[in-house]
């Protein structure tokens, strides 16, 4: 049931097909916010469509592929299938947005349901780290993607996909915006340096190996490469990049598949080697090879999706998926092989499948070109020799299977106890899926056209100047040539594979790039460790002067800079000021000067008094009093917990740290005093206490404007305040309670009582 | 704790009047000088005064309920002051006002204002209590030097 979403899609698509192989487009627009102009648009080219297709209609064949795999009442297998449900869509929305924001949110969406996918098996260690280390690169690479994403639409004026690619913006920044968002897509795709998440997310049910690590989401990279690079291919280090990464990605990942004997990695490797190749192919910018990468991207789609089911089948009604350690697979599973060799054979390219066609299309866009086209093609085709070779490891092993070493295993489950080697063959619900996607593989490559009218739409949706003839015979040509050489090539390595195999290992790189990957997390996790030691190192003194000189040298620097002297305000010189003046230059330098805490607490209360009388001489009763009650309780309070401390303050601190702290508390008095004289000069508006005063009684019904202002005009900032207040009494009780927790368990064990200040000077 | 007599007498007769006194402060806040938070102050005043004669024993004495009921009460009669005219249909924090004319007292004036405000003494007064109740309970010889 949960295959709805991706077959309506299907359908949908199929509706609007016609309209869009005939160049049209569909687009939507929902407003998102208004006010930062980002709005949801969406639309569907040729090349839109061709995703969506790719998307939805393999997303329909993996619903239905998983309902058989999992059976009904595996544990979490709703989460899964909601997940997988969720996944679909945000791949949908990738490929349909317009939006480079809408798209990044797909994007990331995608990335985290692909976590929360490898991740599936929550209580597998291997799963999780799997699933962070997917989540890290390929979030990483999302964050340097954004970066990008705005850099670019900042220069082009607008974050619209079709409207920056009509008009490329070019300059410094684009350049830069644009390394940015390869690195994105690189990561995404699983692009050499950053492909090691991919084989690491195997651990994830085959499902989802089969649609995100194959079919969908790794081809976000891909399909966003393709969306630029017509428009940007030209810039700057689009064409090297992409070409050489795309290059070293499609050799290093064929001569990994080589190595491995778990098919599922050996399939990993393969996708990796082959995204490598779709990003040469469509981030190149040149018709020919769009058309091609388009070809490719169907193919290897049809072609993966088919072989993961496969090899899933295998893993479920075997228990193994180790090239060494496979049964025989006997009676019944004759449609599976089929299969399997139909889809290993179109990965090869061998004709007539799909594969071939793609392939046929790719050395045709670079045989006739000049000497950098010849080394692609060189790579092309290293590249293909080696993806031969591996096709034929795979298929070899899945109809030729059995234990070399003649070790047999027999936990393959509970129906197989029956006898040693004879597997239990797959239901035909089960192979199904992957038969319709063999099926398709083949059909398209026996009858190209459907797929070249496909293709050719979205090449020309991509590139105004791409068109498809996907044909299987081409006549006797270089690229002719070329297919047999590399087949000819994978065969010869595929019968070497034991000596292929020694010199590999010999040539493993070092240190391999998942060791890379935890070095790296472990490097953020020291330097994470020393910054926040640098920065906390828990001495409150330093915070309190870090953030009072911040808060004084900043705006004081620009008071300083900025204005001229307002002048002295109309109250100095006049004589009623002076007894409130005097108490508070008295009370404030007593206070600091005093050597007991006690002392210190009551010159501040004094300061308070000081402040109340000042508001009397301004005629200000309702301050004064408010003043006056706050100073008696906090004085009170104050010396509440004072009891606790010790009655001196802590003995001096070295001179250095006095000066230092003197400086900052004169740093900090020169700027509040300079701020109370400039800040009257700067009003520039009517104050807005006129109005109040003025609506006072009316509006509020009270003649005290203060209490007025309180309850009626900032009524919900008073509710906001007395909440405040609560929060903190509760918390002050809670805080004193804590501390005096060890006592009262004495107390209650019957010891006499013991003062509560650990280290009192008193005797 | 010592208790001297002339400071419990005199703080008992005084304390009444600064309740009185914070009282009067509360209603006569919207307006004279005065209102919610600096009655509550007062208030408080008046139960420092009781904790200098008696130590928190005497605090917890003039207090019928426990200091974190008067806390919520406060802020619950806010909140339902600020709710109830949305209720009604109005904003929230719509006032009231009201007047009438009483016989034997002659003309009263309100507004939910003043309702609101009984509730930010009551959160201030709850606040006084609590910190007298956190840190008020040791009067320790030998510790600090005393209250």
């Amino acid at each position: 049931v949960a295959g709805a979403g991706p077959a309506a899609a299907v359908a949908w698509a199929l509706w609007r097909a016609g309209g869009v192989l005939d160049g049209g487009v569909v687009t939507e627009r929902a407003e998102w916010v208004p006010r930062l102009g980002l709005g949801v648009d969406l639309r569907i080219d040729g090349f839109g469509l061709l995703m969506v297709g790719l998307v939805s209609g393999i997303g329909t064949l993996v619903f239905a592929y998983s309902w058989r795999y999992f059976g009904q009442d595996t544990p979490g297998v709703g989460r899964l299938t909601g997940l997988l449900g969720l996944f679909a869509g945000a791949m949908f929305g990738l490929v349909v947005a317009d939006n480079l924001l809408v798209l990044y949110v797909f994007w990331e969406l995608t990335s985290v349901t692909s976590f929360l996918l490898i991740g599936h098996d929550d209580r597998d260690r291997a799963a999780r780290s799997a699933a962070l280390h997917a989540l890290l690169v390929t979030g990483g690479g999302g964050l340097a993607m954004l970066g990008g994403f705005v850099l670019l639409g900042q220069q082009a004026g607008t974050y619209r996909l079709s409207a920056i690619v009509a008009h490329p913006p070019t300059g410094g920044t684009v350049t830069a915006a644009l390394v940015l968002v390869l690195v994105g897509a690189f990561a995404k795709s699983a692009q050499y340096p950053f492909h090691s998440w991919l084989p690491a997310a195997m651990v994830a049910p085959t499902p989802v190996s089969a649609y995100l690590h194959a079919a969908a989401m790794v081809k976000a990279g891909v399909y966003l490469v393709a969306r630029l690079a017509p428009a940007f291919a030209d810039v700057g280090v689009w064409r090297p990049l992409v070409v050489v990464v795309g290059l070293v990605t499609m050799v290093a990942g064929g001569l990994r598949a080589l190595l491995r004997t778990d098919l599922k990695l050996l399939l990993a490797f393969g996708t990796v080697s082959q995204l490598g190749f779709l990003v040469v192919l469509l981030g190149i910018g040149r018709p020919e090879a769009t058309v091609a990468g388009c070809a490719l991207l169907v193919a290897h789609g049809a072609f993966k999706a088919a072989l993961f089911m496969v090899v899933g089948i295998v893993d479920h009604q075997a228990g193994t998926r180790d090239i060494g350690a496979l049964p025989p697979l006997g009676a019944g599973w004759g449609p599976a092989k089929v299969v399997a060799v139909a889809s290993a054979a179109s990965m090869a390219g061998l004709p007539p499948l799909a594969g071939f066609l793609a392939k046929e299309a790719a050395y045709d866009a670079f045989v006739h070109g000049t000497a950098g086209d010849r080394a692609v093609l060189a790579g092309l085709v290293a590249g293909s020799v080696l993806t031969v070779a591996y096709s034929l490891r795979l298929a070899w092993a899945l109809v030729r299977s059995g234990p070399r070493s003649g070790r047999v295993h027999d936990d393959f489950g509970g129906e197989n106890a029956t006898g040693i080697g004879s597997v239990p063959r797959p239901s035909w619900g089960f192979l199904a899926p992957a038969a319709v996607l063999a099926a398709v593989t083949v059909a398209v490559g026996v009858a190209p056209s459907g797929l070249s009218e496909l293709v050719d739409a979205g090449a020309a949706a991509l590139d105004p100047a791409a068109h498809a003839h996907l044909r299987l015979w081409h006549g006797l040509t270089a690229t002719l040539a070329l297919a047999a050489v590399t087949i000819a090539g994978g065969l010869l390595l595929f019968a070497v594979r034991r000596r292929v195999e020694r010199v590999q290992a010999a040539l493993a790189p070092r240190p391999p790039a998942v060791a890379v990957y935890r070095a790296a997390l472990r490097g953020v996790d020291r330097v994470a460790d020393v910054v926040t030691g640098a920065v906390q190192p828990g001495s409150l003194p330093l915070y309190a002067s870090v953030v009072l000189l911040t808060a004084a040298v900043v705006p004081g620097a620009g008071l300083v800079l900025g204005g001229g002297w307002p002048g002295w305000p109309a109250v100095v010189g006049d004589v009623a000021y002076l007894p409130a003046v005097g108490l508070l230059v008295g009370g404030a330098v007593a206070a600091a000067v005093a050597t007991r805490r006690f002392t210190a607490a009551l010159l501040l209360g004094v300061v308070g008094y000081g402040m109340a009388l000042l508001f009397v001489v301004q005629g200000a009763p309702d301050l004064a009093l408010t003043q006056f009650a706050v100073e008696t309780l906090s004085v009170v309070l104050f010396l509440l917990v004072l009891r606790r401390l010790p009655d001196r303050f802590e003995r001096r601190s070295p001179a250095p740290a006095r000066a230092f702290r003197l400086g900052v508390a004169a740093t900090v008095a020169a700027f509040v005093f300079v701020l109370a004289i400039a800040a009257p000069a700067a009003r520039t508006e009517p104050p807005v206490s006129r109005e109040m005063v003025a609506r006072a009684e009316p509006d509020g019904g009270g003649r005290n404007v203060v209490d007025v202002i309180l309850l009626d005009i900032r009524e919900l900032d008073t509710l906001g305040e007395i909440t405040v207040l609560v929060v903190a009494a509760v918390g002050a009780t809670a805080i004193a309670r804590v501390g005096r927790r060890p006592r009262e368990s004495r107390r209650t064990a019957g010891t006499p009582r013991e003062p509560d200040a650990p280290e009192g000077d008193e005797p | 704790v010592k208790r001297s007599l002339i400071v419990d007498t005199s703080v008992h007769f005084i304390s009444y009047s600064v309740l009185v006194l914070s009282l009067y402060l509360l209603f006569a806040g919207h307006n004279q000088p005065g209102g919610g938070f600096v009655g509550g102050l007062v208030a408080g005043a008046a139960v420092g005064l009781r904790y200098v004669a008696g130590g928190i024993e005497a605090v917890r004495q003039a207090s019928p309920v426990r200091p974190w009921t008067i806390l919520g009460v406060g802020l619950l009669v806010a909140s339902v002051t600020a709710i109830v005219p949305l209720l009604a249909g109005g904003a929230v924090l719509d006032n009231a006002v009201g007047e009438w004319h009483v016989l034997a007292l002659g003309h009263m004036h309100a507004t939910s204002a003043t309702v609101f405000d009984v509730g930010v003494y009551l959160v201030v007064v709850g606040l006084t209590l609590m910190v007298f109740e956190a840190f008020g309970d040791d009067p320790e010889p030998g510790e600090g030097t005393g209250a």
